[in-house]
């Protein structure tokens, strides 16, 4: 299965001919084609994979590739001695990972479809760059899900986070764009340090970035359940990275925010796959998380709070997307909470099912915006119903998902999830149930006030007839919103995607199926992903992947086998006693939700299409509450006050400091040099200068006195002369 | 009266006499150099009166050699003074002080 790594490949090949040459160079049709052929071959090849894959018996699909070696081995402390760092470029195909492939690829693949059309507006240059940046999304995400090892799925992690930043920022003039995209960089690195740190922490712990290694080793060790150990404190770091990833409490504001990127960017990036990517890794870490049960709580009450709280803000945004946003944060709140109860599985389920229902949303509410003009305030709309029937007909079948309708593929995810957390605890069950009729209500305050009720945007002139619009629709596909003439069904690459996603919307959740209707085959599909047998604890004086069972160590491997075998033993009877006498609790429960889905759906539609007088009157009602919704808890302004206030007078007194400090000590050398170096220019000057000057001006004087001699006057030399002759003759007369 | 050697070198001592105050005390460059040759002139007087005296020849070859020096001497010195006098339209000795310090 070496082709494995083509799946990643092919994307990365599109983004960079598109970036490289296409920006430049191809005209708008040859950038489609390239990106949707490559994450279409992608898709191919993904389909051909998990067959082959799904040919396997059971235990035995879980398939490895080696492409390279990264990092060479080389010795590294760890807490079992010197133990040898070494990591590959090796990619993982288990069934975890094969659903996120045809998520990906699949999800990927139409969205791509449907942006050919929806980004036709752009100019040539910035519509290559558009799809240079999917696919390169596309490419980071696969590898994050292909992944075999932290070290590779944390190139993808980071590289989805880069494209998430290029394309929520893609229409960078604008300054909320930039702004939403920085926002969500800087804040989804605050959840990549934990995952760092968690990085170090496992790979310290046990030697070793494998999956597997980790699992296995993770497996045959005692849980934590008095004590945070390093486990524990693993888990804690990757929930942070999660977080982050996934917009949960306390790194969610990003999220909402994000929506300034072009619509179909929201609903593969911010919707169906990269946000998803949080409760993959804790999926792909279930083992770990298993033997962490404090911070599986931690988990869970995080997921339940993130949905409560961001379904409550969803209920009084009115921006389109921006209740899709919070309705993202809600769900991906419910996946969290699945996993935190335990149920991994169920979380990866509820993520396939909204990978599709919210996709459809998203791409839905991309095509009223479109049919809009641009226009995303629901206030301004109304009754679309009747220019959008395609668009209205799918975003009803994604509506009805979410919200928890039999036998939408919502229905199945959130059902069990809801019956699990019911088992594990009361508390968070009536958190979630309370944020299913919520998120049912939402979901029709959006569907009513843009779809139903009577039409408030601006006035139009219909010139074209409502009949024939439909049949027109391909020739005046998207003329740019120039000459917009009132709401109008979007073109057939756009309408397609949507019915296809549809369709999944409504197929997708029979996979997983309660256990009163013949169990979940998804769950058992995905049973080895989340399970692993122990392994004898990493043994540095091996190398950390080829450590051979029954090799254990003595003293050390005995007792945790033995433990699990036990516990093995020890569910299993459980789970079927369990299945037996909880099948009519199950049935009730689901009675129960989807009589607070339809209670959250008759009221929306109540409050919003048959008195549409009466939101007013609520919000007047409780004003201090729907203010306090509106603007979302405060959150972002507390966050301002605090965190990044604190980061600002943080910079600012380090500014103050190296003004003052740093900058003074520079300019006090700089000073007491001048001034040394002055002092010793009077030195200079007047002892050195003078010394030679004295005896300049000393022999200058001296030679005043004698260069009077030298008078030029030809007669008193002569006179001299005559003087001497006579001096020297009378002295030879005297003393001869 | 027989002139003795003694009248010649008192007659040599006066014109020296004359020569030289005149080279001391004229400012006149042409009378200094004038007086010079009066000074020349004396010795050369005393030079033939001795070669008279002792009957021998080599005093008055000198006067000669004198005389010929003398004109040598003049044509020099009157050559500096035209140049001289070109220059600083002057013959004033105590404006000839350029070669000072």
């Amino acid at each position: 299965m070496r082709y494995l790594a083509i799946i990643p490949l092919l994307p990365l090949l599109g983004a960079a001919l598109n970036g490289l040459v296409g920006i430049r160079y191809f005209p708008k049709q040859v950038a489609a084609w390239l990106a949707c052929t490559t994450v279409g071959l992608s898709l191919a090849i993904s389909l051909w994979g998990v067959a082959e894959m799904m040919a396997l018996p059971p235990g035995a699909r879980e398939h490895v590739t080696v492409l390279a070696t990264w990092l060479p081995p080389m010795a590294l402390q760890t807490a079992a001695g010197i133990g040898t760092f070494s990591v590959d470029w090796a990619l993982r195909l288990d069934p975890l990972s094969a659903v996120m492939i045809l998520v990906v690829s699949g999800i990927s693949f139409l969205i791509h479809i449907y942006s050919t059309a929806y980004m036709d507006g752009e100019p040539r240059g910035s519509y290559a760059r558009f799809f240079s940046y999917l696919n390169l999304f596309v490419f980071f995400m696969l590898t994050l899900v292909l992944g075999a090892n932290f070290l590779v799925m944390f190139v993808g992690w980071e590289g989805v986070g880069l494209c998430s930043y290029l394309l929520i920022g893609f229409w960078y003039e604008k300054d909320s764009a930039s702004n939403a995209g920085k926002k969500a960089f800087i804040t989804n690195r605050i959840g990549d340090f934990g995952f760092i740190l968690g990085m170090f922490l496992i790979f310290y712990t046990f030697g070793t970035l494998d999956f597997r290694a980790v699992a296995g080793a993770a497996a045959g060790m005692p849980a934590e359940t008095a004590a945070f150990g390093a486990l524990s404190i693993a888990c804690l770091c990757l929930f942070v990275g999660a977080t982050g990833k996934s917009a949960q409490i306390p790194l969610y504001v990003w999220l909402p925010d994000a929506m300034e990127g072009p619509t179909p960017v929201s609903a593969l990036i911010h919707a169906a796959t990269m946000v998803t990517a949080g409760v993959y890794m804790v999926a792909r870490n279930a083992v770990l998380f298993e033997h962490a049960p404090m911070v599986m709580q931690i988990v869970a009450i995080v997921g339940a709070l993130t949905a409560l709280v961001a379904a409550t803000i969803g209920l009084v945004q009115n921006d389109i997307k921006r209740v899709l946003a919070y309705s993202t944060v809600s769900q991906l709140g419910y996946m969290f909470l699945a996993t935190g109860v335990g149920a991994f599985a169920a979380g990866a389920f509820h993520l396939m099912t909204h990978a599709f229902f919210k996709a459809l949303l998203f791409l839905g509410s991309g095509s009223v915006i479109h049919g809009m003009g641009g226009e995303q305030d629901m206030r301004q709309m109304g009754s679309l119903r009747k220019y959008l029937p395609v668009t209205y007909a799918t975003m009803m079948v994604g509506t009805l998902a979410i919200a928890g309708i039999p036998p939408f593929a919502g229905f199945f995810s959130k059902d069990e999830i809801l019956f699990r957390t019911f088992e594990h605890n009361r508390i968070l069950w009536v958190l979630a149930a309370a944020t299913a009729l919520m998120t049912a209500f939402y979901m029709f305050r959006l569907m009513s006030l843009t779809f139903f009720g009577a039409y408030r945007g601006p006035a139009f002139e219909a010139h074209v007839p409502h009949a024939a619009h439909g049949a027109g629709h391909d020739a005046h596909a998207h003329g740019g919103h120039g000459q917009w003439h009132g709401p109008h069904e979007s073109p057939k690459a756009m309408t397609v995607p949507l019915v296809a996603l549809a369709a999944g919307a409504v197929l997708v959740g029979f996979i997983g199926l309660p256990p009163f209707l013949g169990g979940s085959a998804f769950e058992r599909f995905l049973e080895p992903s989340v399970t692993a047998t122990a392994t004898p604890a990493f043994s540095p004086a091996t190398a950390p992947a080829t450590v051979l069972p029954g090799a254990m160590p003595a003293g050390h491997g005995t007792a945790p086998a033995a433990e699990s075998a036990t516990h093995a033993a020890a569910a299993a009877p459980a789970e079927a006693a369990h299945g037996a006498s909880h099948t009519a609790l199950e049935v009730g429960l689901m009675l129960l939700s989807v009589l607070l889905a339809a209670g959250g759906i008759l009221y929306a539609r109540h409050v919003y299409v048959t008195r549409p007088e009466l939101s007013e009157a609520i919000a007047r009602r409780f004003p201090g509450a729907h203010r306090v919704l509106l603007n979302k808890y405060f959150v972002d302004e507390f966050y301002g006050a605090t965190f990044i206030g604190a980061t600002y007078a943080a910079a600012r007194a380090s500014w103050l400091f190296d003004r003052s400090v740093v900058d003074g000590a520079v300019n006090g050398t700089g000073w007491f040099t001048r001034a040394s170096s002055w002092l010793s220019s009077l030195v200079d000057r007047h002892a050195v200068d003078g010394l030679v000057n004295l005896v300049a001006d000393a022999l200058g004087e001296a030679s005043h006195v004698f260069r009077r001699l030298q008078t030029g006057l030809v007669q008193n030399y002569a006179l001299l002369m005559l003087l001497g002759v006579f001096v020297f003759v009378s002295a030879y007369m005297l003393w001869r | 009266m027989t002139i003795t050697p003694g009248h010649y070198m008192a007659l040599a001592a006066a014109l020296f006499a004359i020569g030289l105050i005149g080279v001391m005390v004229r400012r006149n460059i042409i009378i200094v150099f004038m007086s010079i040759e009066l000074m020349l002139n004396a010795v050369n007087i005393n030079l033939v009166a001795f070669s008279q005296m002792y009957g021998h020849v080599t005093g008055q070859v000198f006067a000669l050699f004198v005389v010929a020096l003398a004109a040598a001497e003049a044509a020099v010195g009157l050559g500096i003074i035209l140049a001289f006098y070109r220059n600083k339209e002057t013959v004033n000795i105590d404006e000839m002080s350029i070669m000072r310090w």
